[in-house]
């Protein structure tokens, strides 16, 4: 019998008692128009409906914006626009740390809709994504009156109207990211959540209606990809912040060439976690958990590519299976759950066609026995032993719960696999010795470099990539500088 | 009976030696009158590649010397510059047709911008980077580092314009592949000579002479660059299809654009062609 499996039979003889959190708390409409200078207001598109991952039940219908909604919302985020940048800072930085009060206020309820239109777990719904936000907005709001401290000259002024089109993997968290700092700086916003995972960015709009926000500071328009290439578009766009695909990424930067748009990215990722046989193993294992599974996966910094010195693989894969067999896989609303829904049915297509071209091109797989609910969009955690580098499970972003395996030698061999990809936006290092963890440090080509952890993330630390991953940076001081004019024209930047 | 003068050959600046473009072609550059001044490589898509792949050799000794070590470097390149500049500002006024004291201006000021960037080099991480306060027992610090390969188109002009894109890029570790003014190629190479006597490494700067529209899209779309300053295209047509083509690999991109020379630069031309690493790491017993 093999240690995996004796576990597994343990964790089945204490079965949990299941532990719901009460989805009553959050209220669904069944149908959620745009919200617009300060008003929700139907859309011009064909409206469309957001579902339940995890039991694929409909939730709500949504507005789909088209061009006359987007014209409408770019218009009111305009005018506005000069009203809110004439503001003091300190009216600014009130309104912020009014919304990031609301949100603190509000979080269980924000977090159960999040769960239940996104799929994740509700431990980290309640504790990161809601929380993180909050944090986000009482962060940026501190800034909103010392902009002329922060590095940016003398006198920082806004850039004007900005775009933020935003993934489904951290809703509401991504739409702080975005949101927070655009207004502290004087800027205004129209928002574009992802087509799955609209709900809570309409709650947020509820919230800015609550604090009395100007109308036109924040505006939400919902729809897919169209809707938001025909917000970045918009000639009225001063600013784009964008957060998805590379792929996307790359069409966005073309599209703004001659413009004087300016533009930050924060793209894929196929981070390297990079475990030396001298790492604290039990924490080591605990952040390669944390790592890939997080989130179902659904991570743009997640650490899919798992580097183990040769010495220590068979070790660390042994207490990686037992680890990945006591994950409860299941209902996010229940407390209990550490993997919840795979977010829709084409992510949950993207994620089995890649992990079949891992069994394909030879790769081992091995996923805990689990009973996966028969509703809804669910994938195993996955680990592959025998990848090499030129297989696609180690090159392309699985954004799944798939964890890819590859072993090395010498410091400088992991360096050399962990940089050899195009993307460049996280990794992981797991060594007790501190010389060589801050060589490895500076030697990995990634933005976030989490030493002996993963997948920390907080207002203060600045994120995003290197390379492919996109450029700018979100978070901390530095992300100040996406949202003020720069003295010339620029894509870039990371002042 | 007069003596005849010995010309100069100028070829490119590549791998710290001075090849012939590989293309065996080379164009006329003429004086402010439109004389025959001397006949200038012709670079082809072959050598904007070769001076990638050098530039790119060059980035981790160049990137991983201390700050300190590439500041010296760059403040000798203005070194070797005072030394030679009766030649440079021989060239301005032939090239330009400038007057004497316009010649020495902008000498000076190329001196002084060299100076300035040198000084750069170990000031960046301080200005740029720093300790972040997280929430939780973490140590967390954010350092700025160098881009990679970034490709700079430098502007019109012999000398300053030249000296202005490249030093910025290069002082915080960046290596570079420069295309020179068009219709001033010969201080370029002229500078080229002072880099590679100035304890420059070979490949920091590679820099390359010809038509800006021939070499700069093979610069552009090359998925080995990670930036590119389109500071001197003056085509609008050229410029966008430069930054589509930049945007292949999401390469960072400076929009081109007029800007006074003779100005005070600030931060952003090094700001652009710098990454923000952030590193954690627990904090405990």
């Amino acid at each position: 019998m093999t240690p995996s499996k004796d576990v597994a039979r343990t964790a089945a003889a204490f079965e949990y008692a299941p532990a719901p959190e009460s989805n009553s708390i959050a209220t669904i409409r069944p149908h959620v128009g745009l919200f617009i200078d300060g008003d929700f207001r139907d859309g011009s598109g064909r409206a469309f409906k957001t579902i339940n991952p995890a039991t694929e039940e409909v939730l709500s219908e949504v507005s789909e914006a088209t061009e006359v909604d987007i014209d409408r919302a770019v218009k009111a985020a305009r005018a506005a626009q000069r009203r809110w940048a004439r503001l003091t800072g300190a009216e600014r930085s009130k309104f912020l740390f009014r919304l990031a009060r609301i949100i603190q206020e509000r979080a269980r309820e924000i977090a159960v809709l999040e769960s239940i239109d996104n799929g994740k777990p509700i431990k980290e719904s309640r504790d990161v994504d809601i929380p993180t936000a909050a944090a986000h907005f009482f962060y940026y709001a501190g800034w909103a009156d010392k902009l002329e401290y922060s590095g940016h000259g003398p006198t920082p002024r806004p850039i004007g109207v900005c775009a933020a089109v935003i993934p489904w993997n951290f809703p509401f968290l991504m739409l702080a990211w975005k949101i927070a700092p655009a207004l502290a700086t004087g800027n205004t916003v129209v928002l574009k959540p992802a087509e799955t995972t609209p709900l809570t960015a309409l709650l947020f709009a509820e919230i800015c209606q609550q604090a009395d926000l100007p109308p036109g500071v924040v505006n939400i328009v919902t729809g897919a990809a169209a809707t938001g290439a025909e917000l970045v578009s918009h000639p009225g766009i001063d600013k784009i912040a964008f957060t998805g695909s590379t792929v996307v990424g790359r069409q966005i930067a073309k599209s703004v060439a001659g413009t004087d748009k300016s533009v930050t990215l924060e793209l894929g990722g196929k981070a390297a976690n990079i475990v030396f046989d001298d790492a604290p193993i039990d924490q080591a294992i605990e952040g390669i958990i944390n790592g890939i599974f997080f989130n179902q996966g659904h991570v743009c910094c997640a650490g899919s590519r798992l580097l183990v010195q040769e010495s220590v693989f068979e070790e660390v894969i042994d207490r990686l299976k037992r680890r990945m067999a006591i994950l409860r896989v299941g209902d996010p609303l229940d407390k209990n759950t550490d993997i919840g829904a795979i977010n829709s049915k084409s992510q949950l297509d993207k994620i089995t066609e890649l992990t079949e071209s891992g069994l394909a091109e030879g790769a081992d797989s091995w996923s805990p026995e689990c009973t996966l609910p028969a509703k809804g969009y669910w994938f195993a955690p996955t680990v592959f032993t025998g990848v090499s580098q030129a297989n696609r499970i180690a090159r392309e972003e699985i954004f799944g719960p798939v964890l890819s395996v590859l072993t090395f030698r010498t410091p400088k061999e992991a360096v050399e696999k962990a940089n050899n990809t195009p993307y460049g936006l996280s990794a992981g290092v797991w060594t007790e010795k501190g010389s060589r963890s801050l060589w490895m440090a500076s030697q990995l080509r990634a933005g976030v470099v989490w030493s002996n952890t993963f997948n920390r993330f907080d207002p203060a630390s600045p994120f995003g990539g290197y390379k492919e991953s996109g450029y700018g940076r979100e978070g901390g001081r530095h992300g100040l500088t996406a949202y003020l004019a720069p003295t010339h024209f620029t894509t870039s930047g990371s002042r | 009976m007069t003596r005849l003068s010995v010309n100069k050959t100028y070829k490119l600046y590549i791998n710290g030696q001075f090849p012939r473009s590989e293309s065996g072609r080379s164009y006329p550059v003429t004086d402010a009158k439109g004389d025959f001044l001397a006949n200038a490589s012709w670079a082809s898509r072959k050598d904007a590649r070769d001076a990638v792949k050098a530039a790119r050799a060059a980035f981790p000794d160049w990137s991983g010397r201390t700050a300190y070590n590439r500041s010296q470097v760059i403040y000798r390149i203005a070194e070797v510059l005072e030394s030679r500049r009766g030649q440079f500002e021989d060239e301005i006024r032939s090239q330009e047709g400038a007057a004497a004291s316009l010649a020495r201006k902008a000498v000076d000021a190329a001196i002084d911008r060299l100076v300035w960037y040198a000084g750069w080099s170990d000031k960046l991480p301080q200005v740029l980077g720093g300790a972040n306060p997280v929430a939780g027992p973490y140590f967390n610090q954010s350092t700025p580092e160098p881009s990679g390969v970034i490709a700079v188109i430098a502007p019109k002009g012999p000398l300053l314009g030249l000296v202005s894109v490249i030093a910025p890029v290069i002082t915080s570790g960046n290596t570079c592949v420069a295309i020179a003014s068009e219709p001033h190629p010969l201080s370029a190479i002229t500078l080229g000579e002072v880099m590679a006597t100035s304890d420059l490494p070979a490949g920091v700067v590679n820099l390359l002479t010809g038509p800006q529209h021939e070499i700069a899209p093979w610069l552009a779309s090359h998925m080995d660059v990670n930036g590119i300053d389109l500071t001197g295209v003056r085509d609008a047509d050229l410029a966008i299809s430069l930054e589509q083509a930049a945007a292949e690999n999401l390469k960072r991109v400076r929009r081109s654009g007029v800007e006074d020379l003779f100005s005070a630069p600030d931060l952003d031309r090094m700001t652009t062609y710098l990454e923000i690493k952030t590193v954690w790491h627990p904090m405990g017993l």
